[in-house]
């Protein structure tokens, strides 16, 4: 009989698989560090020193993980939809012109706390009004959602560089990104949260943005699994013919799960463009948006999950910086290959260590 | 007859066990199968005679016990193994790929080196030589999707014997077939015989295994009660070994008492996906306090008919009406507020989420409801104590509302959808296979379930194919055959005139 049908207690599932795969996922890594020369003991050390090890590491590594949060439930919304929308990143990067124009238009006038709802709300909307037409095309056409999404993170590159080069762009100036926001258009840092801990911020852009974040995991559990709209959306993403059955409109369920999927990726640029640089400049996303699939897939989809392996890649990013820094032969595509490593075991094989675990259980059960 | 008494038995399976956790699926199986007969083995659902053949077919592992093939022992890790045997199986569900041709079906697997060449025409003289050997004739050529269904079923066996089958299993073989392909199935299956293959035919219909066995084998909850001589038992004696008592081929019921009409189909015409006219005219009444019985082979427009009263498929055209109301094209959702139940053919595709908990089973399709949470809130809450209060009136076990409902079994996973949709009181129930892959005792739990609805004043529109279930609970039935209704019968109508009309041969 397979193993696949045998129940786990839910920290064997959620607690040691997870672990183990991270485990495996080191393992490796360490080897190739050891293969290029470097002690793996070392570059470990130097990482977590690097992202946790002070007050501006650890806000780096949050200021990292505010953004994978965003697109991570921007990925994850779709996905209880059965939608794979692998269209954050665009949906990101036009979120950061909604949220850009809320600051440009306000931060002269008002401060930051009035700026901040209408920033909210635009680069939710312009990320969701990105969305719209690919969730249109499934809804209606057919047309497969990962193949629009993905068209669309060109179609909105290519449309930021414009705005950016030709519109937006501060006259006499070389660099394509807007004027610096006044002080009425910035989000405040979260020093006093670092500071709490015993920490400094430093230099890091922590700031507002991990509170949003954080309220956001919350709207979509409520979401999800407290309302009705997330129990058909639910329903949908588990079986569609059983949605049809129940009366759940097709279409409309569809629409409504992408826009709120890319209002959520939109919300992401808070954190750069207003949090951080402030100010919109091209090509911001960084891949936030893929990060934002591995993050969803690795925290199943649910938002404490999520929030837990957005800041696991939020150390990898500024504990990776921190390496390729103090360890030269470990360049940043270094950090990319570890960090694949993880997307790998813990996100695509996250069932690779489940038919061993079951045999271990079953036998522990018999004795 | 043509086996040879003196040759050892083609499959030998001694004290075969298979445990799935509690269930004990396979108990001390004995089974003994002679060269060169066709051998049926029959029983209920869930009698654990799918588990013995996957067993056989390397699917699954025995706990305990030894398969014997011509004598001698062997061990079956998985399907390659059983294939090496000369064990071939035609599942259920057709295994093919539907968009290549039957050649390249039929060489699968076995295609012989990395070059297509040399293997594609290797079968094509091997399949000549099988249609002259069995009468077996398909056009190599032809793609599976464009094939009628009885062709498909023959590619499934070709494939058996390209690969040197012996042995050939056939589960349920006639569950998709019109009365004349199943008849042209079994004439095949005796060509076979007589050419000395051994034949294991799996079914629950008696009717198949009085036609065309040699040997029947009964299997009752997971042991193998009896093994008779085909010639030498009934249908009678048959059926009571399978189900373990006298069965009560009626359901006790009273005379139906009809009011108003409640469901009026008109002139109604529905396609399915692919475009073709499944439905084609059909209008009929059902009204209150009456059960009204489609019967008909499946794949005769039964199931469209059913999507498109319950708001799940558009009619081309046509009109349906509740209550006088035309509500042609309406969703689910608004037909259930206008008092329409549906119990689904099938539960695992249509009417549950099976990874949800069984509560939130409980609520699909009313979840919008009042009672289940205010506004936008879904009250989980409220759920689980709606779902408990289903649980103990239908006796569904285990009792658990938090349950993941792919954890239950068939019976109690249909008793499920049926507390739901009766729960909700509609004016109108439409139950479609009602019992499928139901316990026997589920199924008379459900019928009485449905009567009592009749009783109470409801319209009830049963689609089953099962003829004994469509006579014993309607009051009048309706007989489907290629997207017509093709008459109307009353249920004292002998199984013999249904079955020609369910063919399209008599009116």
């Amino acid at each position: 009989m397979s193993t696949a049908s045998v129940p786990l207690p839910n920290w064997i599932t959620y607690g040691l698989m997870p672990f183990l795969s991270l485990l495996t996922a080191f393992l490796i890594s360490g080897g190739v560090v050891w293969f290029i020369g470097e002690s793996p003991l070392d570059a470990v050390t130097l990482l977590l020193q690097g992202a946790l090890g002070n007050g501006e590491g650890i806000g780096f590594t949050l200021y990292y993980a505010t953004n994978f949060i965003f697109t991570g439930l921007s990925v994850a919304v779709a996905y209880h939809a059965g939608l794979f929308n692998i269209g954050s990143e665009g949906q990101a990067y036009l979120g950061g012109l909604g949220a850009a124009l809320a600051a440009l238009a306000l931060d002269n006038y008002v401060p930051w706390y009035v700026t901040m709802p209408f920033a909210v709300l635009g680069s939710a909307a312009f990320g969701a009004l990105w969305a719209l037409i690919p969730a249109w095309l499934q809804a209606k056409r057919g047309s497969h959602i990962v193949i629009t999404t993905i068209m669309f993170n060109f179609i909105g590159a290519a449309l930021m560089v414009y705005l950016l080069v030709h519109v937006l762009i501060v006259p006499g100036k070389m660099a394509p990104e807007t004027r610096v926001f006044l002080e009425g258009g910035q989000l405040p840092k979260l020093g006093w949260l670092i500071a709490l801990f015993g920490g400094k911020i430093g230099a890091a852009p922590f700031n507002m943005s991990f509170l949003i974040s954080l309220f956001m995991c919350f709207a979509v559990w409520l979401l999800i699994w407290r309302t009705k709209l997330g129990y058909e959306i639910r329903t949908l993403g588990a079986n569609p013919t059983a949605a049809a059955y129940a009366g759940i409109p097709y279409v409309r369920t569809v629409m409504i799960t992408m826009l709120i999927s890319g209002g959520l990726a939109g919300m992401m640029a808070l954190n750069p463009v207003l949090g951080a640089s402030a100010r919109l400049q091209v090509e911001f996303v960084g891949g936030a948006g893929f990060v934002g699939i591995a993050v969803s897939l690795m925290g199943r989809s649910h938002p404490l999950g999520i929030v837990l392996a957005a800041i696991l890649f939020g150390i990898l990013y500024q504990g990776g910086d921190a390496l390729s820094f103090d360890m030269p032969k470990i360049t940043r595509d270094m950090i990319v290959v570890i960090q694949g490593l993880v997307v790998l075991f813990a996100g695509a094989l996250e069932y690779m260590y489940r038919p061993a675990i079951v045999r271990v259980w079953q036998r522990l059960g018999k004795a | 007859m043509s086996s040879n008494p003196s040759a050892a038995p083609a499959i030998q399976l001694i004290g075969i066990e298979k445990k799935f956790g509690a269930v004990h699926a396979n108990k001390n199986i004995n089974l003994t199968v002679a060269k060169g007969s066709i051998h049926g083995i029959i029983g209920e659902n869930g009698a654990g005679k799918s588990t013995l053949m996957s067993i056989l077919y390397g699917f699954y592992h025995a706990d305990a016990g030894e398969i014997r093939v011509n004598g001698a022992p062997i061990r079956i890790p998985d399907s390659q193994a059983a294939i090496n045997a000369g064990i071939g199986m035609v599942h259920q569900h057709f295994m093919l790929v539907e968009n290549f041709s039957v050649l390249e079906n039929v060489i699968l697997g076995v295609e012989g080196g990395a070059l297509l060449g040399k293997g594609v025409s290797e079968a094509r003289s091997a399949l000549k030589r099988l249609e002259a050997d069995y009468g077996l004739e398909v056009d190599p050529d032809a793609i599976i999707e464009e094939l009628p269904v009885g062709l498909q079923q023959r590619v499934e066996i070709l494939k058996a014997l390209y690969r040197g089958a012996e042995v050939l299993i056939l589960d349920e073989p006639t569950g998709v077939l019109t009365p004349a392909e199943a008849d042209h199935l079994f004439k095949i299956l005796g060509v076979l015989r007589d050419q000395g293959k051994t034949i294991l035919l799996i079914t629950h219909k008696l009717r198949e295994i009085m036609a065309i066995t040699d040997t029947v084998s009964v299997m009752r909850r997971g042991e193998m009660v009896a093994t008779r001589k085909t010639a030498e038992t009934t249908v009678e004696e048959l059926a009571e070994l399978m189900v373990g008592r006298r069965v009560l081929l009626r359901v006790d019921k009273g005379p139906a008492n009809p009011g108003d009409v409640v469901l009026s189909v008109r002139d109604l015409v529905v396609k399915d996906n692919r475009g073709v006219t499944m439905v084609d005219g059909v209008s009929f009444d059902v009204r209150a306090g009456e059960v009204v019985g489609i019967a008909g082979v499946a794949g005769n427009g039964q199931s469209e008919l059913l999507e498109a009263i319950t708001g799940i498929r558009k009619p081309t055209s046509g009109e349906i009406l509740i209550h006088g109301q035309p509500v042609t094209g309406f969703d689910a959702a608004r037909l259930r507020t206008l008092g329409l139940g549906h119990i689904p053919e099938d539960r695992h595709r249509m009417g549950l989420v099976l990874k949800f908990e069984e509560s939130e089973n409980s609520v699909l399709g009313y979840h919008r409801a009042p009672a289940y949470g205010k506004g936008m809130a879904l009250d989980l809450n409220a759920c689980r104590e709606d779902a408990k209060r289903k649980i103990e009136k239908y006796d569904i076990r285990p009792p658990n509302c938090r349950l993941k409902t792919a954890n239950f079994s068939g019976g109690n996973q249909q008793k499920i959808v049926v507390a739901r949709e009766i729960e909700n009181d509609p004016s109108l129930l439409v139950v479609g296979q009602p019992t499928r892959g139901v316990d026997i005792g589920a199924i008379e739990f459900i019928h009485r379930r449905l009567i009592a609805m009749r009783d109470a004043g409801k319209a009830v529109l049963l689609v089953s194919v099962e003829l004994d279930e469509i006579r014993s609970l309607s009051d009048r039935i309706l007989v489907m055959f290629a997207g017509h209704v093709v008459g109307e019968k009353s249920p004292e109508t002998g199984e013999q005139t249904l079955g020609l009309m369910m063919a399209g041969i008599a009116a």
